[in-house]
């Protein structure tokens, strides 16, 4: 059993508040990524968990006992890094061993745990060599190595792909994801990659300017985002946002945006919005939900969108065609076969059910609870 | 150059003068060449001179071989020439080395605002020209007036004969060395501090690593080229060293603090034997070079794999 959680944590370094009061609890063996642009305190964060970093205030609870003055050594942890921190002097083995050597074990069990570590990661051929004989891949695996063969509590990775190429970043994220399955332990994964955080998560963290957005499934981030920062941040190509106003035609809700197109609301979305009548707002829609029209799925409720295309930029499993609204552009998602050509007038499907209300002072989502 | 670069480049492959002149090695060679002829000039001619001299006789009429050599090598004063050069010479590199590392590190913690004037006033030692420091740790050791003996005094202790004493004159002539050496091992190590990456320390801390164990897993085996490197450099100009010992003591008490510099001017200029005094500064070259061959070439070796 290990739990981690944080309450009302606060870094702050001289000038800056660098996290601002975070309150979040990591399940035992669960995989939660704390994902965010540059800057917004992920790796502070991490780094306070790890004991690297003092907490200015609050409390981090590793396992129900505070560890707010508890040294690195004594937490039971272990941490992978961006740039892997491989001792360059010590050869693959004596690194991973090296934290279990400082504990005095015996040598057959380091031996074993050793052993054990590089057969999971596949580098058993690779023991004897020094971190410079090895390629960013293989560094990669050795730090996780180092991390698996101390059998923490906790696994902190700040970033650990980072430093790949594409192609290996995908790969060695399938790795994570493997080894975390095989050695179930409670991890923290810090990225600014959405899809990293996407798919390697039990649970994302969201996190913007020190404090936490929103916490949940990446499903459920992806489905319902509390905030325009979550919507915004999830997905990619990234939600469109377009200035709209809501209006009532009889029993008809319909939201009309800066050009005058006009879209119907589908009935079940009437009581969730009904307050609103009459605001300006903000919709915020997916490239996704924005298609070639075709015969509308299962439960669709689509509506017809005139758009005459900017950019067209094919993809392969799709081609990404920009065009404007007024004077914001927007992202629309549609089949190749739909051939779309810049300058000719198309018509394009947007599926309203997926659509999301946004209140455009706050940026607050509408019609979903507020974050807590 | 350029005519006969393009003569070459359409000719059919052969090995001809031409290429050999084209050939990147070839260039480089020859840029360098000036260079290569002063150093020879400035550093080979008077070493080769020096070499020559040795094998005169004491008028420098005669060629006489080892005989010179054969001379030191019968007199004890040589032995104890060599004894206390090496006592000298070990000493003080193996001080200035763990003072230069101790401080290294005080300076390396200091918040980098400060920093910076701690390091210019670490390297004054080094930076003032050494004949006028010693004047001053001179006066320092002065048997009745200086402020040494006076601390002691008002300690109620008996005043110490600094440079009168052969024990205590061996201890003062190593102690202004380590005193002004020492601040360049302070600069090499905190440049090689500085290179090792923080997250190495990170994660041997939470590797579990105490101070001690980051310093000897972490600090030293990154540091091992330059604490190599710095110490060879040390200990081949600390046992060249003339100044300190010359201004001190001159050699005395009793000939006990001289070293191979200072005796051999002695031997050499002041006594007039010529001959016999490069024989004297030239009896630790073939150490110093097989000392300088063996650490450089586990420095490159390291080097290349580490
Ligand atoms: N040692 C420090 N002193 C002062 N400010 C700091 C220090 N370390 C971080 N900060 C500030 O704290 C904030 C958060 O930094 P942090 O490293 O946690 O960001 P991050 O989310 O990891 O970003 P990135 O994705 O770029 O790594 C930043 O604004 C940064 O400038
Ligand atoms: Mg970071």
């Amino acid at each position: 059993m290990a739990e981690v959680s944080l309450h009302k944590v606060v870094k702050r370094y001289e000038g800056v508040e660098a996290v601002r009061g975070i309150d979040l609890t990591i399940g035992d063996k669960e995989f939660v990524v704390l994902v965010g642009p540059s800057g917004c305190g992920k790796s502070t964060t991490l780094r306070m968990i790890a004991g690297l970093e003092e907490i200015t205030d609050g409390a981090i609870q590793i396992d129900g006992t505070v560890v707010n003055d508890v040294p690195p050594k004594d937490r039971d942890i272990a941490m992978v890094f961006q740039n892997y921190a491989l001792y360059p002097h010590m050869t693959v083995s004596e690194n991973m061993s090296f934290g279990l050597r400082l504990k005095r074990f015996p040598k057959d069990e380091i031996r074993r745990r050793v052993d054990e570590a590089a057969r999971i990661l596949n580098i058993e051929d690779l023991l004897e060599r020094k971190p410079r004989q090895l390629s960013g891949g293989q560094r990669q695996r050795v730090a996780m190595g180092r991390a698996i063969v101390r059998n923490p509590k906790v696994f902190l990775f700040d970033e650990p792909l980072s430093n790949l190429d594409a192609k290996l970043r995908v790969q060695m994220r399938t790795e994570i994801k493997r080894v975390h399955q095989q050695v179930p332990v409670t991890t923290v994964y810090v990225t600014h990659d959405q899809v990293e955080a996407m798919t390697l998560a039990d649970r994302v963290v969201v996190m913007n300017d020190g404090v936490i957005e929103q916490v949940g499934a990446p499903n459920e981030l992806y489905h319902s985002p509390r905030t325009r920062f979550v919507a915004g941040f999830i997905g990619s190509p990234s939600m469109n946002f377009l200035r709209c106003k809501l209006d009532r035609e009889g029993e008809d809700l319909m939201v009309r945006l800066a050009d005058g197109v006009a879209l119907t609301l589908p009935a079940e979305s009437r009581e969730r919005y009904r307050e609103h009548v009459g605001r300006e707002l903000v919709l915020g829609l997916r490239p996704e939900h924005l298609t070639e029209t075709r015969p509308p799925r299962n439960g669709e409720v689509v509506a017809p969108f005139p758009a005459v295309p900017d950019v067209v930029e094919p993809m392969g499993m799709d081609t990404l065609v920009y065009f404007r609204v007024g004077r914001e552009e927007v992202c629309a998602r549609m089949d190749p076969s739909a051939n779309p050509r810049v300058g000719e007038p198309i018509t394009l499907a947007a599926n309203l059910a997926r659509m999301h209300l946004l209140d455009p002072g706050s940026g607050l989502v509408l019609g979903t609870r507020p974050t807590g | 150059m350029s005519q006969t670069a393009q003569a070459s480049s359409v000719a059919v492959p052969r090995r001809t003068m031409r290429q050999w002149l084209k050939r990147p090695s070839t260039i480089a060679f020859l840029m360098t060449l000036p260079l290569i002829l002063l150093i020879g000039l400035l550093v080979l001619y008077p070493a080769g001179y020096a070499i020559h001299l040795a094998t005169l006789n004491k008028g420098m009429t005669r060629f006489v071989g080892f005989g010179n050599f054969e001379f030191l090598f019968g007199r004890e004063t040589f032995w104890m020439v060599v004894k206390q050069s090496c006592i000298f010479a070990i000493t003080a590199v193996v001080f200035k080395a763990i003072i230069g590392f101790v401080v290294a590190h005080f300076v390396h913690n200091i918040p980098s605002k400060g920093q910076r004037k701690w390091r210019g006033m670490l390297l004054v030692p080094w930076v003032i020209p050494p004949a006028m420091s010693t004047l001053a740790w001179l006066w320092l050791f002065d048997p009745s007036y200086s402020a040494f003996n006076w601390v002691l005094a008002q300690f109620g202790a008996d005043p110490v004969p600094w440079t009168g004493d052969a024990y205590w004159a061996r201890f003062s002539v190593i102690l202004v060395n380590i005193w002004i050496g020492s601040p360049f091992f302070m600069i090499m190590y905190l440049a090689a501090l500085k290179s090792v990456p923080d997250q190495l320390y990170e994660a041997a801390l939470i590797d579990g690593a105490n101070w001690w164990q980051r310093i000897w897993y972490i600090t030293l085996p990154m540091m091992r080229n330059i604490i190599a490197i710095t110490a060879l450099f040390s200990l081949i100009v600390t046992f060249a060293n003339f100044d300190i010992v010359r201004i001190l003591t001159a050699g005395g008490p009793l000939d006990l603090t001289h070293v191979f510099a200072t005796w051999s001017f002695l031997v050499g200029i002041e006594s007039g034997d010529i001959p016999l005094g490069a024989s004297v500064s030239l009896f630790m070259m073939p150490f110093l070079a097989i000392a300088a061959v063996i650490i450089l070439r586990d420095v490159v070796k390291r080097g290349s794999q580490a």
